[in-house]
């Protein structure tokens, strides 16, 4: 089953050596089983545009959809053979000890 | 010989749960296998009579719910999947004449998916009931006090969850056990208390929630000897459970453990605790199941209250406190320790209890502080108290209690 696991922060800083949050040690251990698909790190919400297409015209914004204290820092997708192992993936994420995250299952076609 | 509709009522409580863990197991499909569940019973409801039970109505009920899944699922063409994986089981899949005395049983890998914790404690418990006891929906609903259409959209959403999240259907693995069996532990008991005392209404028993539980806890046992935890909790449902006859009186008035009559208490189920309780310590890894079975134990086998051993009581509240610090554990702690050493040592403990504001508004600290309060004498600080409890009182039989109480002082 496929996971996109959402990897996010209530915008606080982190009191926490930055070095405990490298992933790139859990990157490394879950593309080597098989399972993290791929993933990337994501650009603030001020960095975002909102685009929507209403009676034709395209309506485009500067930031995000909606304006929350809380937003998405990165993400991953995940291919796990259930909930439980997607559990275990997410909770070695070194994020998941100052953050939030979020698995959301795939909606297949 | 039996009437038919009664043998067909006492195989649905053990044979609805292993015919529904077994059709999920084969289709991954929780609502069609409550589907066919349902049709196994009709059709025997039906065919029984005219026909004759068959030697084995277990298996008869079973192949039956199987075969009406398998057929189900030939007609949804279009579902390719799920066919596939049909098609591959039914080559090996006996026909009904075949069936031998092995009906596979998954009721051990339904009750863990029951309780994932992925799932809110709400829908754990409604998935429990509808699809591991058989409860029907407006059963569920009468049950946990909740509108039938909320207890439907409840058991949809819970059933999508587990569908949709990949909330795996097995015993989970060692190192995930600990935890998942206390989930489950949690629900079976969160069930036996719902009947035991209902929080809200008049009804202070609801005798067939705990029977649910006991009857859940007692195949958890049988699937999982080695567990102490579950032994315990066994233990504990059943030793209330054999005092719940006298907890109310003729009139429905709540009757305090002090005041039952201990010759109505069910002797024979005292002693299967016990010894479920003796067997579960052999195994040396005590927890807070096996403690406050160990405490209900030190009551049932009292021949009146002044023979209770309060400071044995009182010891196993202090290691039950250790294990999960708890204010009403702390609350528990303090009758026993007034029980054992005057009503005053008692009092401090509730002093601090105070000090500590954990338990402001809980109706039985006012309640427990005015009868502490009233053995020592203190009769108009007892009142007081006594009010307050019955301001904070939830259910009308507790409040008419308080106030009997309150009029005794006077």
């Amino acid at each position: 089953m496929k996971y996109l696991l959402l990897v996010c922060t209530d915008g606080e800083p982190f009191d926490v050596d930055p070095a405990e949050l490298n992933p790139d040690a859990w990157v490394n251990e879950m593309d080597g089983r098989g399972i993290r698909v791929m993933g990337d790190r994501l650009r603030p919400p001020s960095d975002a545009t909102t685009v929507r297409v209403r009676n034709g015209e395209t309506l485009i914004t500067d930031g995000p959809f909606v304006e929350t204290k809380e937003f998405v820092g990165g993400f991953d997708i995940l291919d796990c053979a259930d909930l439980d192992e997607a559990i275990e993936v997410a909770s070695k994420h070194p994020m998941a000890k100052v953050g939030m995250l979020e698995l959301r299952p795939f909606w297949p076609l | 010989m039996k009437p038919v509709g009664e043998l067909i009522a006492e195989l649905y409580a053990d044979e609805w749960g292993r015919i529904t863990s077994s059709v999920i197991r084969l289709t991954g499909d929780w609502d069609l296998a409550e589907e066919c569940a349902q049709d196994a019973f009709a059709k025997a409801l039906e065919r029984w009579p005219v026909d004759g039970v068959p030697p084995r109505p277990g298996g008869w009920l079973y192949t039956t719910a199987r075969n009406r899944a398998i057929d189900r699922l030939r007609r949804a063409q279009n579902e390719k999947s799920k066919l596939a994986q049909v098609a591959a089981e039914v080559e090996l899949a006996p026909t009904v004449a075949e069936v031998g005395s092995v009906i596979p049983d998954d009721r051990l890998e339904l009750m863990f998916a029951c309780c994932h914790p992925a799932l809110t404690t709400e829908a754990q418990v409604a998935l429990t009931l509808r699809t591991l006891a058989g409860l029907d929906t407006a059963q569920i609903a009468r049950a946990l006090l909740v509108t039938e259409k909320t207890m439907s959209q409840r058991l949809v959403r819970a059933k999508n969850k587990v569908r949709h999240a990949g909330i795996p259907f097995r015993v989970p693995p060692e190192h995930l056990l600990p935890e998942r069996l206390n989930a489950v532990l949690a629900v079976l008991y969160l069930l036996f208390n719902e009947g035991y005392s209902a929080s809200r209404g008049n009804d202070l028993v609801r005798a067939d929630l705990t029977g649910e539980a006991i009857r859940l806890t007692r195949l958890l046992v049988g699937f999982m000897p080695d567990e102490p935890e579950a032994r315990g909790l066994l233990a504990l449902m059943l030793l209330h459970d054999a005092r719940s006859l006298t907890r109310v009186d003729d009139a429905g008035e709540f009757t305090p453990l002090e005041s039952q009559d201990r010759s109505h208490w069910q002797r024979g189920q005292i002693d299967e605790a016990v010894s479920i309780l003796d067997d579960a310590a052999r195994r040396r890894r005590a927890g807070p199941y096996q403690l406050q079975a160990a405490i209900a134990a030190c009551h049932a086998t009292a021949a009146s209250t002044e023979d209770t051993d309060w400071p044995q009581i009182a010891l196993l509240y202090k290691e039950l406190g250790r294990l999960t610090p708890n204010p009403v554990v702390e609350l528990n702690r303090a009758v026993a320790v007034a029980m054992a050493s005057g009503p005053e040592a008692g009092l401090e403990i509730i002093a601090a209890l105070e000090a500590a504001d954990s338990l402001s508004g809980y109706h039985l600290l006012a309640a427990t502080k005015a009868d502490l309060l009233r053995r020592a004498g203190r009769l108009a600080a007892a009142a007081d108290a006594y009010r307050l409890a019955i301001d904070q009182a939830g259910t009308a039989p507790e409040r008419r209690y308080l106030e009997r109480r309150l009029a005794t002082l006077a």
